[in-house]
């Protein structure tokens, strides 16, 4: 028998949750603030939005983060899924010891350190720093992640169906491609939105890497953060958090029902 | 699919980590034994590869520790470094002090909430870091919230805003995702016959517990605790926002020798530095069993 939560352990997860959704949620409210002072209430008001969508700079810089996220996730969607199939399906090969260690290494490796020695590689490399060099920045420390949600998917899946396929003389790669595949496409989706999430939230490989004229919009936002609390980068704070909170929620709604139908 | 096949689809993703993650780190293990110089890129030697091995020769030749000496002599370095290793460490415990019961709690709830409860702890993880560190500063700034709301209850105000306190508040407000989850993850898995058990031969359920539940958890705890102190200790957003001037974590330091001071090759040494002191808890973090880590 499950016992119950006792009342410390409900005031455990009360209080963690207050402490994590406190500072968001007077975040989201004083982005309505009339006022421009952060501590005083000055009634509701939604000119800092309309002060946003006058702002140029930032709209430019949402506009390449958005770029950089939809092209970087996918890239690394699509190596995180052949890596996946590779850790999952290949059994031990040579280089599986160095693909697994490179991946998790990515996953707790500092920022900074990443993006310092991606930069020294494109200057190596005399490749110009700009929205390309992000992007493939991006896609190397989201590789990771999606590699890791893909591989948990595709270990839990019946491999049965697969092999019945090809007993009937099915190709493998034909039998991969209209069994599996469909069977892991939630944690595909799931991997792409949270590759892109990643790479929204990005500053500090964003940073290291991007050249002129491809501000990303954490990197616009760090310089304002830099200069104090202003109500406009509440506005923005406020529309990133919305959009990112549908995104993942939607992805986990989406892997929900996969597991309830499988 | 034969595993030989399977294999085959390794060949683009290691090829891929190899070009963006493990050759760059040869380039900041060679930037550190280079030397600052006012140029573009800026420091030297160059490979002159038009010189053929004599080229390559005298390129090695040129190369030294200077940097790392400089590190060594220059206190400034060696603060950082243990204040970076201290900060993450009293992070570390902190979150484990409010992560388990947490955690705990949530196992404990029906399947229903129990998801849903999960589902809260995980969701503000994928919300931007810089966005909810930016929402700490409006609360503790001298003018911020909590002192108005101090204040409003007839209290003295407090000034935590660039102060190495604010930085463990940051630490722990960000990482306590990464602390409750693995946590979660082994306290899920537990059987719970054996508290049963322990309980008929005569255990409160106090001492079930401890004799129990938390010595069987304790691969959550190292998970959790290296999958937060890892990266803490190389972060730069959270004591450059929230920590005085005085407060130096390495992730900073590295920051400021490239940005501010142009000294890629400082910069090189001490992300080798932070690098060579995170591998030790990196590769113990990648012997945890995989089933921890989900």
């Amino acid at each position: 028998m499950r016992r119950g939560p006792s009342a410390f352990n409900v005031a455990a997860i009360v209080a963690g949750l207050v402490f994590l959704y406190l500072p968001i949620v007077l975040l989201i409210l004083y982005s309505f603030n009339a006022s421009s002072l952060v501590t005083v209430w000055g009634g509701f008001s939604t000119r800092w939005y309309a002060a946003l969508a006058k702002d140029q700079q930032m709209l430019d810089a949402a506009w390449t983060t958005l770029r950089v996220g939809a092209i970087s996730a996918t890239l690394a969607t699509v190596l995180g899924v052949l890596a996946a199939v590779a850790l999952v399906r290949a059994g031990k090969f040579r280089g599986r010891w160095g693909l697994a260690g490179m991946t998790y290494a990515t996953l707790v490796m500092p920022e900074v350190i990443l993006g310092l020695s991606l930069l020294l590689l494109f200057v190596a490399v005399g490749a110009p720093r700009g929205f390309w060099t992000v992007t493939l920045s991006h896609a190397t420390l989201t590789l990771a992640y999606a590699t890791v949600v893909v591989q948990a998917r595709l270990a839990s899946i019946d491999r049965s169906l697969e092999e019945a396929a090809q007993d009937l003389g099915c190709p493998p790669a034909m039998a991969f491609l209209k069994i599996t595949l469909p069977a892991i496409a939630p944690a595909v989706a799931a991997a792409w939105m949270l590759a892109f999430t990643l790479s929204l939230d990005d500053l500090v490989i964003a940073s290291f890497t991007s050249g002129p004229g491809a501000t990303t919009l954490p990197m616009r936002l760090y310089s304002q953060v830099r200069l104090g609390v202003d109500p406009k980068i509440n506005a923005i704070s406020t529309l990133l958090i919305g959009l990112v909170a549908t995104g993942v929620i939607a992805a986990y709604l989406i892997q929900q029902r996969a597991a309830r139908r499988a | 699919m034969k595993p030989e096949r399977a294999a085959l689809a390794a060949v683009a993703p290691y090829l891929w980590l190899l070009a963006f993650f493990a050759v760059p780190f040869l380039l900041v293990a060679k930037l550190s034994l280079s030397d600052s110089v006012l140029a573009m890129p800026p420091y030297a030697p160059q490979i002159d590869l038009s010189r053929g091995a004599d080229g390559v020769r005298a390129f090695l030749a040129a190369l030294d520790l200077e940097t790392y000496l400089r590190l060594v002599r220059d206190h400034l370095y060696l603060d950082a470094y243990l204040s970076s290793l201290r900060l993450a460490a009293t992070g570390t415990v902190i979150l484990l002090l409010i992560g388990y019961p947490i955690a705990y709690g949530i196992t404990r709830c029906a399947p229903g909430p129990r998801q849903a409860l999960l589902m809260a702890v995980i969701l503000p993880f994928w919300t931007s870091f810089l966005i909810r560190i930016y929402a700490w500063i409006a609360i503790l700034k001298p003018q911020g919230l909590l002192n108005a709301a101090l204040g409003a209850l007839g209290l003295e105000p407090v000034n935590l805003l660039n102060t190495e306190a604010a930085v463990i508040l940051g630490l722990v407000y960000a990482y306590l995702p990464f602390m409750v989850l693995p946590l979660y993850a082994v306290l899920t898995r537990q059987d719970e016959s054996l508290i049963e058990a322990a309980q008929d031969l005569g255990a409160s359920p106090t001492r079930a517990f401890w004799t129990v539940t938390v010595p069987l958890s304790l691969p959550g705890v190292a998970a959790g605790a290296l999958l937060c102190f890892i990266p803490m200790a190389g972060e730069f957003v959270i004591p450059d926002l929230l920590g005085g001037s005085e407060t130096l974590m390495l992730g900073k330091v590295i920051w400021i020798e490239f940005f501010a001071n142009r000294d890629w090759p400082a910069a090189s040494a001490v992300a080798i530095v932070l690098l060579v002191t995170l591998l030790v808890p990196i590769m113990l973090l990648e012997r945890a069993p995989p089933k921890v880590l989900r």
